[in-house]
């Protein structure tokens, strides 16, 4: 017996069981594997708040606040580093769409400038913008990264201190809808719970369909490498969105980031391409033509849980008591703080501080989605 | 092996380090992995990993065929960005493409 059952030993499962026990409320995490075996422990880390829907913006604005204060808060070193993101523009036509962002991002309060390129060069001397064909980009120096695992950690071990169960090598094999309550169904054994919470990454769709919810979500592959360790030698996050590339020098020394393809089909499949490793090669070193030396250490794959609008979806579902925290497209990490903040109080309160009412599941009936164009990698 | 022997060269990992993590519940290699950062180094593991199955054999009592050891990840050994930006082997999708015979001579395998 359990009040709230969160599937999904990710971040945002662990941080949600978090704030919920911070509430007072038990809370048990089912993780299939280890916590943060899934997208979590495979991404990138990097903590952006340049978006072009307010939703986002706002989003990752609050996240970021927690971010600053999160290592006092949990008592861990999750390795947070707020070296910024360069957001890099390859026309004339990118340009002035990221000025448009900019004023967006401004008017809601972020520290976000736009730069022509002798200010990008000032700031990342190693960068080759003629070998990156930039034109200019924007900055945000409160962009930054931190240690995935660690986060998932820090958020697991005090929601544990603060009465959470949280059972690693778990697997939910199905859900049994009950007058009031659900029976959650592991190999193990049937536990009950008032509430479900479905934070289970590019598995949501097919956790959902054991309640009978239809989500729109698809999964897609991901592809990402690590390098040999380095002096710091790279400041900010480097991302475009035309090369769909991301990637930055994480604080332990090494560099790492992914490229997107754009031909990649549906579906789940954790398996490494030479198709990455040749394009991500090709592209980093024409961004930085000294990484030619630079070895690369390891490739690994992680899935992305992707909506139509490329933007999370989070609340109640049409099933009472069944709710969503999944969908974040990509964007996953970035935002548990806040997200689990506020689901927390969706929970419990029956009302979020901030309002999420536009990431319902609800938007796809209505069809009044805006797509998120911020995505990458 | 005591508390200071070195387990993980790449990443300066101790015995007791890694002893304190399956104490602290880590008790698979992917665990201590992503908490320790070894077999992250440039040996990818191939010093340490066998080394850390022992230890969690020791203090779980665990079979050591019961300890998986992580997915080994490409490449096999570190390759310098250069040479993977000098090929052009994959084309647009490499799945859907069919493998050059230099793709083979390198790689072996045969079309799908």
């Amino acid at each position: 017996m359990t009040d709230i059952a969160i599937i999904g030993g990710g971040v945002n499962g662990c941080a949600l069981a978090y704030e919920l026990a911070k509430k007072g409320v038990n809370a048990t995490v089912f993780e299939k594997g280890y916590l943060g075996s899934g997208a979590t422990g495979r991404c990138g880390g990097g903590i952006r708040q340049q978006f072009d829907t307010e939703d986002n913006i706002r989003l990752a604005m609050e996240s970021v606040k927690i971010f600053e204060k999160i290592e006092k808060e949990l008592g861990y070193d999750i390795e947070y580093d707020q070296g910024g993101y360069l957001v890099l523009a390859h026309s004339d036509e990118e340009a002035e769409k990221f000025k448009k962002n900019v004023e967006l991002q401004r008017s809601m309060g972020l520290g976000v400038n736009f730069l022509e390129n002798n200010e990008i060069h000032a700031l990342v001397p190693i960068l080759d913008l003629e070998g990156a064909r930039a034109v200019g980009g924007t900055f945000c120096q409160t962009d930054g990264y931190a240690n995935p695992f660690k986060v998932t950690e820090a958020y697991a071990k005090n929601a544990e201190r603060l009465g959470a169960e949280i059972k690693t090598f778990t697997e939910v094999k199905g859900i049994k809808k009950e007058k009031k309550q659900f029976g959650i169904i592991t190999e193990k054994e049937k536990i009950k719970a008032d509430v479900v919470v479905n934070a289970a990454g590019c598995y949501s769709k097919n956790i959902a369909e054991m309640v009978g919810v239809n989500l729109p979500n698809k999964p897609y592959r991901h592809e990402i490498l690590a390098t040999e360790i380095l002096k710091p030698v790279l400041k900010p996050m480097i991302i475009s969105f035309k090369d769909g590339i991301y990637f930055c020098q994480h604080k332990t020394g090494q560099i790492v980031g992914g490229i997107g393809n754009p031909d990649e089909p549906s579906g789940i499949n954790p398996s490494s391409s030479f198709w990455f490793l040749e394009k991500m090669a090709k592209t980093i070193t024409r961004y930085i033509p000294a990484f030619k030396n630079l070895n690369v250490l390891r490739q690994w794959a992680g899935m992305y849980d992707v909506t139509p609008d490329a933007r999370p979806i989070l609340g109640k579902t049409n099933v009472k008591n069944f709710f969503v925290v999944c969908g974040f497209s990509g964007h996953g990490f970035m935002v548990a703080p806040v997200t689990a903040k506020l689901m927390s109080e969706l929970i419990i309160d029956g009302k979020s501080s901030i309002p999420i009412d536009s990431l319902s599941i609800d938007r796809f009936k209505k069809g009044i989605i805006r797509k998120e164009g911020a995505v990458v990698g | 092996m005591n508390d200071e022997t070195i387990i993980c060269r790449c990443e300066d990992i101790t015995y007791k380090e890694v002893a304190d993590a399956v104490d602290e519940g880590y008790t698979t290699l992917d665990e201590i992995k992503r908490k320790l950062r070894c077999g992250m180094g440039p040996c990818q593991g191939r010093t340490c990993m066998r080394l850390i199955a022992r230890i969690i054999r020791e203090k779980t009592g665990r079979h050591l065929d019961e300890i998986l050891m992580p997915t080994s990840r490409p490449p096999e050994k570190p390759v310098p960005l250069g040479i993977f930006a000098s090929y052009e082997i994959a084309s647009k999708n490499a799945r859907n493409c069919k493998r050059s015979e230099q793709f083979r001579s390198i790689f072996g395998g045969e079309d799908d």
